[in-house]
């Protein structure tokens, strides 16, 4: 087991290997690679089989009812379609937040974000790095992990991810669908007692954030194996990237304006979000159910990268690129680290999304012990009445996965009539979709298949958080895999499993 | 892996993943599940695969925890699949049990849908009027997508089902009571919901602060007034749906200090909840005047799509008839 079987090198013939998990579930990408007759990658598609069409069934919803039903695009993220969808209401009723409703708001978005983070990294990421990315793939998930760093390093995951969760239910509910956001504020005062909660979960988090750069540099940096990897051609494009950023162009993941650097890393635009339909368009393909985000002023070429291609890429690699720095100390100085050992920006490394991303969980950890320092998260304005007469508005915040859009316009009644929705996943769907095509096309050589193609293909795509729907996020790091084996007409030739305990089976 | 202890499977069909994060939220205390039982599939965060479930014997899996509504067949298919593999199916959560926020789709069909999401989206540049094609082909190559159902089902309509575990999501306490009820071996009721069989109301932590007769002149929207912490909702006039819905959640919404919006469903009195939810709204009105009780209700915008928030897909009218629009 572990070990892959010998490859399967057949050439001579065109063949299709269709990568598919075995339940083809909501929110998880498939991938159909096409082979040349002498076994070289013609084309790979990622495709990704789902819609549920919510711009449609919001159409006649009152629209203070938007960020719960817009939660349930995605149960994992939903503080972060909550979170759009609440300033979108500010937008269409046409009021600011008090300085209050907007501190508790940004407060119970770090907790998330930085819970969010840390599922992905030591469920998702770690894996493959702390495992080995050539480990068994019965040990190359998050109970890999604990057996690598400890059983005591699980317990600290476990218990800071409940106790940030806990946080966001005590402003919002309940963490899963949470219920705070109004037009101009929140629905609820928190007290002193919630504060003292709050800053004792931020001080924990701050130092969790700093133990899990510890944990990235012990185990990644110091292996320049893996360095090596994350810097090599295969796991790299130069795209365009996007990102919020603050009135100092430093990350901002709440609030801020969009900001796009070309490849060379210049800046391209800069706008508020309110006028996203003049930079982002969406492009239909035949193959898949999702739409694929470009910049509309430099238009949509296919799928390659370059400052001619209008594809962009949006998450925490692209959210590092676009800005300047970060806005809290601990986070700086990382991201100073960052910068130099990757050669400068932009840093177009699809696997430093990793890197990026404890970074950023460093940065939700300390703007969260910020927050929470604050007296004034206590006070008991958190709404802006009266509002004004409902029309149309636009919301946008930093997802986990990247820049986040709603758009609604409504009726005199606050009653939708039209919404758009510009997802994160989105804006990284047309990168990915050339990565998994690269990483297939560096590594399928002469027809061989096996396990360790298997797991580097899907790397490709882990690196983005393999959240393709916008709807799984805790996914181990290996799923299970068939890849068949198909002639032109579609007739299975023969098939590789890769089985629950990690071996490869072929059926020929 | 334990061969003595009962096999229990999750799996998702329709669903935002919501409910999967309800059994992370078990926390440290899936570290006790994991001792008590053998989780035999979870494609979510284990790596055991179809197959897996395949190869077991009819019946071999005490319980499977489905959660999410039924739009593909393939998502038909596999709950056939658990349904024969497994001594009892549960229905976790509400798009499981009654089709959810996604069946609210039924509204429409999937033409209307692909129209929005294809062509009339703002950000969409779509010249050729492309749609995606459950058989593509290119260039000699030929990709497939799966097909979506016209209408959005519950899981009790696709296959058998023996219990109900409500709630969007449900708490990790009811799955952990699920899962030491079904241990017991002191099944419920065919049929049951395994949560509290009474109304939200009851349990409501503002209960003391609801008048013995309450009447209103006028509905409120949440947006519309700074409701008070303490105090019923429902007697500040806005539209909590607590007296309709079952309890077991905590009241966590109304801790969030919003309204219920009806996720847990109706007890076991009511099958239609909708029906039973407007009929404790429309009791409220105070008015005998058919015409001041129609402004009254006529506050309220959406009455489908509130009083079926969770539910349409399970409801007598289950969908829209033709076109949607």
């Amino acid at each position: 087991m572990g070990q892959p079987e010998s490859s399967n090198t057949q050439t001579g013939v065109r063949r299709r290997l269709v990568i598919d998990p075995i339940t083809r579930l909501e929110g998880h990408g498939k991938i159909d690679i096409f082979l040349s007759e002498d076994g070289e990658v013609e084309r790979a598609y990622l495709q990704i089989p789902e819609l549920r069409g919510f711009e449609k069934f919001a159409q006649g919803r009152p629209a203070e009812d938007m960020p719960q039903i817009t939660s349930r695009i995605c149960g994992v993220c939903p503080t972060a379609h909550h979170m759009a969808s609440t300033k979108t209401l500010d937008a269409v009723w046409g009021v600011e937040p008090t300085s209050a409703a907007r501190k508790i708001r940004e407060l119970v978005y770090s907790a998330f974000m930085m819970e969010d983070h840390a599922l992905h990294f030591y469920f998702l990421g770690a894996p493959d790095f702390v495992v080995g990315p050539e480990a068994p793939a019965t040990e190359r998930n998050v109970l890999g992990v604990i057996a690598k760093v400890g059983v005591e390093v699980g317990r600290k995951v476990i218990g800071i991810r409940r106790q940030l969760r806990e946080l966001v239910a005590l402003a919002g509910g309940k963490a899963g669908h949470p219920v705070l956001g109004l037009p101009g504020g929140v629905a609820k005062r928190l007290s002193a007692e919630d504060r003292e909660l709050a800053r004792k979960v931020a001080a924990e988090a701050v130092e969790f954030g700093k133990f899990t750069l510890k944990v990235f540099a012990d185990v990644v940096l110091n292996n320049s194996g893996y360095l090596d990897m994350i810097r090599s051609e295969t796991y790299t494009h130069r795209t365009y990237y996007m990102g919020m950023v603050d009135a100092q162009n430093r990350v901002n993941l709440y609030d801020g304006a969009i900001r796009v650097v070309t490849p060379e890393g210049k800046e391209y635009a800069k706008f508020a979000p309110k006028d996203y339909l003049k930079y982002i368009a969406e492009h239909v393909e035949p193959w898949t159910y999702v739409k694929f985000c470009y910049l509309k002023p430099v238009g949509w070429r296919g799928f390659v990268d370059g400052a001619d291609s209008g594809i962009y890429s949006v998450a925490p690699l692209a959210r590092l690129n676009v800005a300047d720095g970060m806005a809290t100390p601990e986070a700086q100085a990382a991201y100073e680290e960052y910068v130099t050992r990757l050669g400068g920006k932009p840093v177009h490394h699809t696997l430093a999304n990793h890197w990026a991303r404890v970074i950023e969980l460093l940065y939700a950890a300390e703007r969260l012990r910020e927050l929470a320092e604050d007296e004034e998260i206590t006070s008991d304005r958190v709404r802006r009445l009266p509002l004004g007469v409902p029309t149309e508005g636009i919301g946008a915040v930093e997802a986990p996965r990247g820049t986040l859009i709603h758009h609604y316009a409504t009726d005199e009644r606050g009653v939708v009539k039209k919404a758009n929705l510009i997802v994160a996943t989105q804006g990284n769907a047309a990168r990915i979709a050339m990565s998994v095509e690269k990483a297939a096309k560096g590594m399928i050589r002469g027809g061989a298949v096996d396990e360790g193609i298997l797991n580097k293909v899907e790397m490709a795509f882990r690196a983005y958080d393999p959240c393709m729907g916008c709807a799984s996020h805790a996914l181990p790091g290996s799923m299970p895999l068939v890849v068949r084996l198909m002639d032109r007409a579609g007739n299975t030739k023969g098939m590789l499993r890769r089985g629950e305990n990690g071996s490869i089976s072929k059926e020929f | 892996m334990g061969e003595g202890k009962p096999k229990v499977a999750f799996y998702w069909c329709a669903a935002c993943g919501g409910c999967e994060e309800a059994v992370v939220d078990l926390a440290e205390k899936i570290l006790d599940v994991i001792q008590i039982v053998d989780i035999a599939f979870w494609p979510v965060a284990l790596d055991f695969k179809r197959k897996d479930v395949e190869e077991l014997a009819d019946g071999q899996l005490a319980v499977a925890f489905v959660n999410g509504a039924i739009r593909t067949s393939e998502q038909a298919e596999m709950a056939r699949l658990l349904r024969r593999k497994s001594k009892v199916v549960i229905a976790f959560g509400a798009c499981a049990q009654m089709g959810g926020i996604p069946s609210l789709a039924n509204l429409w069909d999937r033409e209307s849908i692909f129209r929005a999401v294809y062509q009339e989206c703002p950000s969409v540049v779509n010249e050729q009027h492309t749609t995606p094609q459950t058989q593509y082909k290119e260039d000699g190559r030929t990709v497939t997508l799966p097909v979506f159902w016209n209408t959005v089902r519950t899981l009790s309509q696709v296959i058998d089902v023996d219990y109900s575990v409500p709630g969007c999501p449900p708490t990790p306490k009811l799955l952990l009571d699920a899962v030491e009820t079904l241990l017991s071996g002191k099944l419920p009721p065919k049929g049951s919901v395994l949560a509290p069989d009474h109304a939200l109301c009851q349990e409501c932590p503002r209960r003391e602060t609801r008048p013995e007769k309450l009447l209103l002149k006028e509905f409120k929207r949440p947006h519309e007034i700074v409701a008070d912490q303490e105090t019923c909702l429902l007697a500040q006039g806005l539209l909590c749906l607590g007296p309709a819905t079952r309890a077991g959640c905590g009241a966590r919404c109304i801790e969030g200090n919003m309204p219920c919006t009806g996720c847990f469903g109706p007890t076991s009195r009511v099958r239609d909840f909708g029906a039973k939810a407007l009929s404790a709204i429309a009791s409220l009105a105070d008015s005998n005047e058919e015409a001041e009780i129609g402004a009254i209700l006529a506050k309220i915008v959406d009455p489908v799509g509130t009083m079926y928030r969770y539910s349409l897909a399970a409801s007598p009218i289950r969908r829209r008839r033709k076109g949607g629009e």
